[in-house]
């Protein structure tokens, strides 16, 4: 055995909701220079807690930029891929920071909190450099950009009962200027859609609470200040009883692979324009003015360049990032593709992977190779989501 | 309940079980918890020799992959089916019923006691 593990204490950045972690016996790994939970106890059964009750993830870790002023929508519209501008109050939309030439620096969910206040959410690898490239942008419009990652903990609660047990959780309110009404949040709590937010109370104190998520499943997530995360954690899991099942990101990877979303640094880097990874639709090209990659997406990659597709294969040996696509068995099979994630689905019980191939090797039905550590196993093209939840 | 004093092993996160000239195999808790859940193994046959330090099988989880390394030059003469059926033996018992081969070996090499191994992984 090789220790896969990381070493204790290479990294100190901790969140809030550290001891509560500790408490529920978590074991940590490194990411993005913090220590965040990997599993509690089995990935597995957090896995399948969140497809079939709910688990309950700290998310703290993520970046949150703030943009404050009359010039933050068209900010927004040159700074990122998508049209923001058109996003009403209470919306979010999943966007993209492009570099000049066209190549993907984070993915975000932008949720704009009021007429003139969008919070930018990027991954915890990325925050400096999407608050640095936000700051830079905004120069000329009238907005204000400030990081606010440290003075906001994540909590995220998903899969088919979260919104039940969030209803029955007591101390959420809506602040309705004379006071916290209660009543008011399950209305909002009923109204709120996919991709929708409004903001709320817990205690007293403010929480944005949104119909967002990265596995697949129904869910929230809950923005709300470090020192009440806590808190909200207790409460959350206290309501939720055996409903809600502390959840680390080796589930959250899984859960995420499944439901076919990219993930940072896997499916999407610098190298890759969006429309490779299935994302043009993020590129709003219709849009009028300028925006930072316009030039580069309108051109567009080449047309041998690689595709996003998904893998599914038999038997239990899993696919991993890096390990490279054949389009056939023997030594004379010529090299198509790359695996950008797989694992072994939790859900289906089978393999599944997402890999960047040649577009002539992408048409669903496919049959390829994948090598795993010298294997040729082979593996099917197939449309994603490999997982889509029951409607 | 083993009693894991009366074991030897490895750098490489595996214990073994010296009874005369046959060695039973497994990796840590240790391991078992650093991988997470286990999904499957993959095992050398009966029969297959053995060199010390080689990788001889695999031990994958959801996240990622261990490779068991060959204690000692030896031969295999069983691999634990019930592990391959039910590779979440690894984590519920790694000590026990997630033991994975059994190997004849002429020479012991020198392994880690139970407070030099401890003393390794910090526990």
């Amino acid at each position: 055995m090789t220790d896969p593990g990381t070493t204790p204490g290479t990294t100190e950045r901790r969140s809030p909701l550290d001891a509560v972690h500790r408490a529920a016996g978590a074991s940590f790994t490194d990411f993005a220079g913090w220590q965040m939970p990997v599993r509690y106890s089995s990935d597995l059964a957090e896995h399948h807690a969140v497809r079939t009750h709910a688990g309950i993830f700290d998310l703290s870790h993520m970046g949150e930029i703030i943009l404050l002023g009359p010039g933050s929508a068209a900010a927004l519209d040159f700074a990122l891929a998508g049209k923001l501008s058109a996003i009403e109050i209470g919306q979010a939309k999943y966007s993209l920071l492009l570099d000049e030439d066209g190549g993907i620096i984070d993915d975000l969910v932008v949720y704009r909190t009021g007429d003139d206040r969008y919070m930018v959410v990027a991954n915890a690898a990325n925050r400096e450099v999407v608050a640095a490239e936000l700051v830079a942008r905004a120069e000329g419009f009238d907005t204000f950009v400030s990081d606010e990652s440290d003075d906001v903990a994540l909590v995220a609660l998903q899969g088919p009962d979260a919104r039940a047990v969030l209803e029955e959780t007591p101390g959420f309110g809506v602040d309705d200027g004379p006071g916290n009404d209660v009543e008011e949040f399950d209305v909002q709590l009923a109204a709120l859609k996919y991709y929708r937010a409004f903001p709320a109370t817990f205690e007293g104190e403010p929480v944005l609470v949104a119909r967002t998520g990265y596995t697949g499943e129904d869910g929230f997530e809950l923005y709300v200040a470090p020192d009440r995360a806590a808190r909200l954690w207790e409460a959350l899991t206290e309501t939720g009883g055996p409903r809600v099942v502390p959840a680390g990101l080796a589930s959250r990877d899984t859960l995420r692979l499944e439901a076919g979303m990219p993930l940072y640094g896997h499916e999407l880097n610098r190298d890759t324009f969006p429309v490779q990874a299935g994302l043009g639709r993020v590129v709003a090209l219709a849009k009028e003015g300028d925006f930072v990659g316009r030039a580069a997406i309108e051109a567009g990659p080449p047309t041998d360049a690689p595709v996003l597709v998904g893998l599914a294969a038999e038997g239990r040996r899993a696919a991993r990032a890096d390990y490279e696509v054949y389009d056939g068995e023997g030594a004379d099979a010529a090299r198509v593709g790359v695996v950008t994630s797989g694992a072994l689905s939790p859900t289906l019980g089978h393999p599944v992977a997402m890999a960047f191939v040649a577009p002539d090797a992408a048409e669903p039905g496919r049959e390829l190779y994948v090598d795993v550590r010298g294997t040729r196993v082979p593996a099917s093209v197939v449309p994603l989501p490999f997982y889509k939840r029951p409607a | 309940m083993t009693d894991l004093t009366a074991l030897q092993y490895t750098e490489e996160h595996e214990w073994v079980l010296v009874d005369g000239d046959t060695l039973t195999i497994g990796i840590t808790d240790y391991a078992a918890e650093k991988l997470g859940d286990v999904v499957y193994v993959d095992l050398p046959k009966a029969g297959t020799q053995i060199t010390s330090g080689n990788v001889v099988g695999e031990i994958e989880s959801t996240k990622s992959v261990g490779e068991l390394f060959a204690p000692v030059d030896g031969e295999v003469v069983e691999a634990n089916q019930a592990v391959i059926d039910a590779p979440e033996l690894v984590n519920s018992d790694p000590f026990g019923e997630g033991w994975l081969i059994k190997v004849t070996a002429p020479n012991l090499p020198k392994l880690l006691t139970h407070d030099e191994y401890r003393a390794l992984t910090g526990e």
